[in-house]
């Protein structure tokens, strides 16, 4: 069963980035990224990444779409015909995608105990979490006890994001108190 | 979209589902797959969902710039502040065992910290989403 799972979701995900490279209406173009997010969704639950599945179902299928959405309110729907020509961009993607499929001969089998991902510093974070941080889940503790600088980091990244898409394009309110009807 | 019933009677009803697993997913982070990040985006998207179906001006009187803005800093203030604390209660900047005492102290510490820098973290990042929501909203 769950090989053929796999085949299914994975063959989804072709056929969806295939679409999505020959439409031409963005409405439709972002409705199809969301679903390949939601399937991608699918996928990190079957390789045990349940944190990364919740967060890509969350932000890539949810916010980003509504966020696109709204860009195409004032973009407009419909793509332009690209003026330039196809040949240079897809011979870069065609050896780009050679060697990245070359790359994956010599990929670990997932799960592989002699990965190297596994013998690196899982194992410690692994043993040493419930000693160290009592916390159950091993990804949270590495998130928030072990790499809580990293964490720190990533939330004044997203502040400033905010603030920078403010800057770009938001109308900021007149700090003026209004008189109440 | 005022006009379409089915919507708002739907959305109306969703809406608090969706803040209550915001909330249930801000607070389980370290039990189960979760945290501050998605919450902050279960959360947001619970403002986007009253925003899209009902105008942006309805909503803004729900949650209005002012209180966003505030928001905004206030969650990696509270980030960076707890570390702060744990700097003055003797530990690491980030060390959370100091929060905790008794024979459990260190986990109970850990849990103290984590919660209080989830809780920053999906203050600020539900805070930039309905921020962006708003100033795309508003270009309309």
């Amino acid at each position: 069963m769950a090989p053929y799972l796999d085949i299914v979701l994975l063959s989804l995900l072709v056929v969806m980035a295939i679409a999505i490279l020959r439409m031409r209406n963005l409405v439709a173009v972002v409705m199809f990224s969301s679903l390949y997010s939601l399937v991608m969704a699918g996928l990190w639950v079957r390789l045990d990444a349940v944190d990364v599945a919740f967060t890509e179902a969350a932000v890539g299928a949810g916010i980003t779409t509504v966020l696109l959405l709204a860009a195409l309110v004032l973009i407009g729907t419909r793509e332009k015909k690209p003026i330039h020509n196809p040949w240079l961009p897809l011979l870069v993607v065609t050896i780009t995608g050679a060697a990245l499929i070359h790359g994956t001969v010599d990929t670990p089998l997932f799960g592989d105990i002699n990965a190297p991902a596994q013998q690196h510093v899982a194992p410690y974070y692994l043993e040493r979490t419930p000693h160290d941080t009592g916390v159950p889940n091993v990804v949270t503790a590495v998130l928030a006890s072990y790499r809580g600088y990293d964490t720190l980091g990533e939330v004044t990244v997203i502040f400033t994001a905010g603030i920078g898409v403010l800057l770009l394009i938001g109308r900021l309110p007149r700090w003026r108190r209004r008189k109440r009807p | 979209m005022k006009d379409y019933l089915i919507l708002r009677v739907i959305s109306k009803l969703l809406i608090p589902v969706i803040m209550l697993f915001g909330l249930y997913t801000q607070m389980h982070g370290d039990y189960g797959p979760g945290g501050g990040f998605q919450a902050g985006v279960i959360f947001a998207s619970a403002f986007v969902l009253y925003t899209l179906v009902f105008d942006p001006e309805t909503a803004m009187r729900v949650l209005g710039w002012r209180t966003l803005l505030l928001l905004v800093p206030i969650g990696v203030l509270i980030f960076a502040l707890t570390g702060v604390a744990s700097l003055i209660l003797g530990g690491n900047f980030l060390e959370y065992g100091v929060f905790g005492h008794g024979e459990h102290g260190l986990a109970h510490g850990n849990h103290i910290g984590i919660l209080a820098i989830e809780f920053g973290v999906g203050i600020t990042v539900a805070s930039v989403v309905v921020t962006i929501f708003y100033a795309f909203a508003q270009r309309r």
